[in-house]
């Protein structure tokens, strides 16, 4: 059966909006290869739990103090909440009393920001991973996606935040270190460029291999970083999750993703097929006549 | 009486549609049915839930945590909701593609009824967002996150919707009259099925792959790379047990609607559902063994929730396939309606395990649903079924179309 010219125009019209439709759908570009990140090293044999970096967090963010007698206690996990943006947690391991400083790990290819369908989160190209007011609009799916549980919602509230760590963006882009590190009185946390950070962070690990436990948290895990953590025991006894995949997270839907702009294309065009194919066979005959 | 009301609609003239429309508004029928006397005072509750909601927050009346960000009004209203608005695309599948006409007659309520749960689930989206005013961004303007799943789900219930409308548009023309614009939307029928169905592959899919990056949170024997497969092939015998569902209660609520040939056929159109769905339920069956053979998961088995992947899978998939397979040899309707109801509590399960029951599994505290959450979910769906009745009692959309037929079927 021929196709005559109704159905030819009818055909174009169907491709021509799936087209236009699927060509919007695509994987965002991957961070090219020679950004330069900055990141944050922070040495855990050198934490004293002062919780410094919490006050100074807070008066810089405008977030509430924290309370003096919300102490880190090992065995007593504090958790990051809408109000305070970094913890600091004691740890009874097996070498002593260690305390690990959390917040935003300021992911390479971070999943809040690959699961925004705002672009509210933004990976800046100097490194530090930021959330937009006036882009949000609340869906928590940056919540759901973050494999280290980060993004922070205001749920009392009618016009409801995000909080997170930002690494201090705006003095980061003056070049400015974030002000925990900067007010860290033992050096605990250094900032630099993600490379510097973690030749340093070798460079510990080699001059004083009894100190540290080989490894360096953040690297690798989810794709790599922007916060990387030396410690002198095995990162599970720091309740660090030890089983993340050290691929980035966002790579698992690029395949889902990937297939939209084929699906698009392809089932249009199955399905005008079988429409035609089934259609002669359809006992009514006038109808074939008609057209 | 319908037919009496139905002349009337034929005649009216344009100039008078506002009018007529006005009218059409005020209920027909009795006000105080046990449906009603149920339904009012949870609407009613709801609203009220809304108005703090929007004023004091979400978690005012939800009991949504810092862990598990998404609950029941994204995991039922949303993921569990949109799978059982499937039926829609299956049946203009067959009906428009296939050129199935025995199933001709429970296309307009099927799509009747696939509109309204997007509108209305989707709708409730608007609830558990906490910046509203912000929706539109990935929409217009210049905040395309296009690597985003969501935004491609949120693209698509949009779309979807449309062509929906469109689908079910040449009723609403009849309903007023309009014979003109009832022939220029029935010509569109066919772009907005073709549309529709290549949506729907997708949008089923991505609810799915929405959980691709909750790798970690979500108990390994619902997580898989092939979450997106799975609900697409389950939406597939959702949406139909849903359509048999619907068609069962609307033949006793409705039935001064539905002429006597669609009564009499209808028995064979449930038939043909059921054999569909038992065919959909073996693959998706099929499916989920050969993941859990592959992923190697024998040692999660002898665990609760493994108990729970058990229950799902044998009593709630494995079951219903059975029942289908056996009410369609042996032409059981009663049988095909409890398979039904059996698969959609199936459903359900399964939806709520990859959302919120397997979801932080492993946590301390577990996220349950208030009960506020639940009253709001209860009055989105009332409010659903008030429209579908309205729509019901006052378009053509079970009773027989009288004005020009739909060209693109017959």
């Amino acid at each position: 059966m021929s196709i005559d010219r109704r159905s030819f125009f009818k055909a174009l019209g169907v491709t021509g909006v799936t087209l236009a439709t699927g060509s919007r759908i695509s994987a965002a570009p991957q961070p090219a290869e020679n950004t330069e990140f900055v990141g944050m090293l922070y040495d855990s044999t050198r934490c004293v739990g002062c919780q410094g970096c919490e006050f100074a967090c807070a008066e810089a963010h405008g977030l509430p103090a924290p309370s003096f007698e919300d102490l880190p206690v090992a065995g007593q996990e504090r958790k990051m909440n809408e109000t305070r943006r970094t913890v600091i947690n004691a740890y009874q391991t097996s070498k002593g009393e260690v305390y690990v400083k959390r917040q935003c790990m300021h992911c390479n290819d971070p999943a809040c920001t690959a699961a925004c369908l705002t672009k509210a989160m933004l990976k800046n190209e100097e490194g530090p991973v930021s959330w937009r007011a006036g882009k949000c609009m609340g869906c928590r799916y940056c919540m759901v996606s973050c494999p280290f549980d980060v993004p922070k919602f205001e749920y009392h509230s009618a016009n409801p935040k995000i909080e997170k760590c930002d690494m201090c963006f705006e003095r980061v882009k003056q070049g400015i270190m974030p002000v925990c590190a900067e007010q860290c009185p033992v050096e605990a946390i250094v900032f630099g460029t993600r490379r510097e950070l973690i030749a340093e962070a070798r460079k510990r690990i080699h001059d004083n291999p009894g100190q540290y436990n080989d490894y360096i948290y953040g690297e690798h895990e989810a794709g790599g970083t922007g916060w990387l953590y030396l410690s002198p025991v095995p990162f599970g006894e720091l309740g660090f999750s030890t089983t993340l995949q050290k691929s980035s997270y966002p790579a698992l839907t690029k395949g889902f993703l990937y297939a939209v702009p084929s699906i698009f294309v392809l089932w249009p065009a199955i399905l005008l097929g079988l429409h035609q194919a089934t259609k002669d066979n359809s006992d009514n005959l006038n109808e074939d006549g008609d057209e | 009486m319908s037919n009496a009301n139905y002349t009337a609609t034929g005649e009216i003239s344009r100039t008078s549609t506002w009018k007529f429309i006005l009218s059409e508004l005020k209920p027909k029928g009795k006000l105080l049915t046990p449906f009603n006397i149920i339904s009012i005072p949870i609407i009613i509750t709801g609203i009220i839930l809304i108005v703090i909601r929007f004023w004091k927050g979400i978690g005012s009346i939800t009991n949504l945590t810092q862990e598990v960000p998404w609950g029941l009004w994204i995991g039922f209203d949303v993921v569990t909701g949109v799978a059982f608005a499937g039926g829609a695309y299956v049946i203009t599948f067959m009906v428009y593609i296939l050129n199935m006409k025995k199933f001709h007659s429970i296309v307009r309520v099927t799509v009747l009824n696939g509109f309204l749960a997007y509108l209305f689930y989707a709708g409730a989206l608007l609830l558990d967002l906490g910046r509203p005013w912000n929706v539109v961004n990935p929409i217009i303007g210049n905040s395309f996150g296009t690597s985003s799943v969501l935004f491609l789900v949120a693209w698509h219930f949009l779309l979807y919707m449309i062509a929906e409308l469109i689908e079910f548009s040449p009723a609403v023309a009849e309903w007023l009259g309009a014979r003109r614009a009832q022939r220029i939307l029935s010509g569109m029928t066919l772009g907005a099925v073709i549309f529709g169905i290549t949506l729907s592959t997708l949008h089923q899919s991505g609810l799915g792959a929405l959980f691709l990056m909750a790798k970690d949170k979500i108990h390994p024997l619902w997580y898989s790379e092939f979450i997106p497969i799975m609900f697409f092939v389950s939406s597939t015998f959702a949406g139909l047990s849903m359509v048999i569902f619907e068609g069962s209660v609307s033949h006793r609520v409705f039935s001064d609607q539905i002429s006597e040939s669609n009564r009499k056929s209808h028995h064979g159109i449930l038939h043909s559902l059921s054999k569909i769905c038992a065919v959909a339920m073996f693959a998706y069956f099929t499916l989920n063994v050969l993941v859990f053979v592959h992923e190697k998961r024998w040692s999660l088995l002898n665990t609760p929730m493994g108990y729970w992947y058990l229950t799902e899978m044998i009593g709630f998939v494995l079951l219903p396939m059975i029942l289908y397979f056996i009410s369609y040899r042996k032409r059981h309707i009663t049988l095909i309606k409890i398979a039904a109801l059996i698969t959609m509590a199936g459903i359900i399960i399964n939806r709520l395990n990859v959302t919120v029951i397997g979801f932080k599994w492993d946590a301390a505290t577990h996220y349950y649903p208030s009960w506020m959450e639940i009253t709001v979910t209860l009055a989105v769906i009332f409010t659903e079924i008030w429209i579908f009745r309205w729509v019901i009692r006052r378009m053509p959309v079970l009773r027989e179309a009288t004005g020009p037929i739909d060209k693109t079927v017959q």
